[in-house]
């Protein structure tokens, strides 16, 4: 929302946050009865989960695989190559995998929403909805939501494991590194923490990307100019909170 | 809905492939997870040591530098007060002397824990359900500076000011070597 003029950057940071602190309050409440319609939300899961799948895995295997390149160069330095097995696993499970699924979501999945509701917006569907009774944030903006929260810590999953076996492809196929040692140091070092740490991580990221893409898309200008500077606002606005609360939930968990 | 059977396919491939990758990470990765990796090949042999440090499950075994086999099982034994650790031999190491030594050693610098094992002399094979003799636990790093300082101590106390003193005496000395049988 544009803010009026004459308000300092203090008072429309607040806004922009009460703004969005209300949409959540008022999704929220429209999420349980929304559940009574699981097709809507399956077909969210399918649009926001099942289409992101392949470049998901393309990333998280490439990057899996820079991991084990750079994890293998710098352990070498300390004779302790077979380690890589534990770096590659922590650093894929804590940050890069939940972090970059976060990243991607908003760029594929996220800019998608903001789109289709703005461009229904903008086309009047919304308000149609409303003439006829029925509640626009109930059948349009909650499933979307609930599905990209369903979505994304099982992209997280499996980018984290494709990423290992990437890590894997390289340290042991390509470099040399025992694969004894790389599984069982990574199996003794890991603890169940770590994991849930993620899964943690990636549900709260999929929280605050499906709020943003749903929110910026239901209050999108309603022309062409207005979808589209929403659209942008939605990848820039999830891609930095992704990265701050990646900071506040590490430093929360360390 | 279009096409509702490619939605209902993809959507439930997505999520069945999205919870095998969470049950996964949950459970085969971390050390508290369960296993379903089958029962691998290989005979079991036992040694007790007085100090592990932090030897895990899944540590490997190894002779010369060369993994032989891995650790199986930790425990603690509460007759002697040792650690009972149990070894996985691969099938293919079959002429260890059964005079062997087992000691408890550091990979690289960073690295975690080992077993090796030092051959013996002896014309008869460790075998299924054998125990090595002679073991030598884990150098435990703050015992051994403790022993470094009390040994520096007292030998300033004895003979005055002898600088070098504390290097050849039995600071580096290891935790002696002890019998079982």
């Amino acid at each position: 929302m544009i803010p009026a003029s004459g308000e300092n950057l203090i008072f429309r940071l607040l806004r922009t946050v009460g703004q969005r602190i209300v949409f959540l309050a008022a999704l929220l409440a429209q999420c349980v009865p929304s559940l009574a319609r699981p097709r809507l939300i399956v077909l969210q899961v399918y649009n926001a989960g099942a289409r992101s799948l392949i470049i998901i895995m393309l990333s998280g295997l490439f990057v899996g695989m820079v991991l084990g390149l750079q994890g293998f160069d710098l352990l070498q330095r300390f004779g302790s190559e077979d380690a890589l097995g534990v770096a590659a696993a922590l650093g894929l499970l804590k940050e890069l995998g939940p972090v970059v699924t976060a990243l991607l979501f908003a760029g594929r999945a996220g800019t998608s929403l903001t789109s289709e509701i703005g461009l229904m917006r903008a086309t009047d569907q919304l308000t149609a909805m409303e003439m006829m009774a029925v509640d626009p944030m109930r059948y349009v903006a909650a499933p979307r939501f609930i599905g990209g929260i369903i979505a994304m810590p099982l992209l997280a999953a499996v980018f984290n494991l494709v990423g290992l076996f990437g890590a894997q492809l390289v340290g042991v196929q390509l470099m040399g590194v025992d694969r004894g040692a790389f599984w069982s140091q990574m199996q003794s070092s890991v603890e169940l923490d770590d994991v849930s740490e993620g899964i943690i991580k990636s549900c709260v990221f999929g929280l605050a990307c499906s709020l943003i893409a749903v929110y910026e898309g239901y209050h999108a200008e309603p022309t062409a100019e207005g979808v589209g500077l929403a659209t942008t606002r939605t990848v820039v606005a999830s891609s930095v909170l992704t990265l701050v609360l990646d900071y506040m939930l590490t430093a929360a968990f360390l | 809905m279009r096409p509702t059977r490619t939605l209902e396919v993809g959507t439930g491939l997505f999520v069945l492939l999205g919870f095998a990758a969470l049950a996964f990470l949950t459970t085969q990765l971390p050390s508290s997870g369960i296993k379903f990796v089958g029962k691998k090949a290989g005979y079991h042999v036992t040694a007790k040591f007085d100090n592990i440090g932090d030897l895990k499950t899944g540590s490997p075994v190894s002779m010369a530098g060369v993994r032989i086999g891995e650790v199986e099982r930790i425990a603690f034994d509460p007759q002697d007060y040792k650690a009972a650790v149990t070894l996985r031999i691969d099938p293919e190491f079959k002429q260890i002397p059964d005079d062997s030594d087992a000691s408890i050693q550091t990979q690289g610098l960073l690295g975690g824990k080992y077993v090796g094992i030092g051959p013996g002399g002896s014309e008869t094979y460790l075998k299924d359900g054998s125990q090595i003799p002679f073991t030598q636990s884990a150098i435990v790093l703050e015992s051994l500076v403790n022993k470094f300082f009390a040994n520096f101590a007292s030998r300033g106390e004895d003979s005055g000011a002898s600088n070098g003193a504390g290097k050849n005496g039995d600071s580096g000395h290891e935790p002696g070597k002890e019998t079982q049988k």
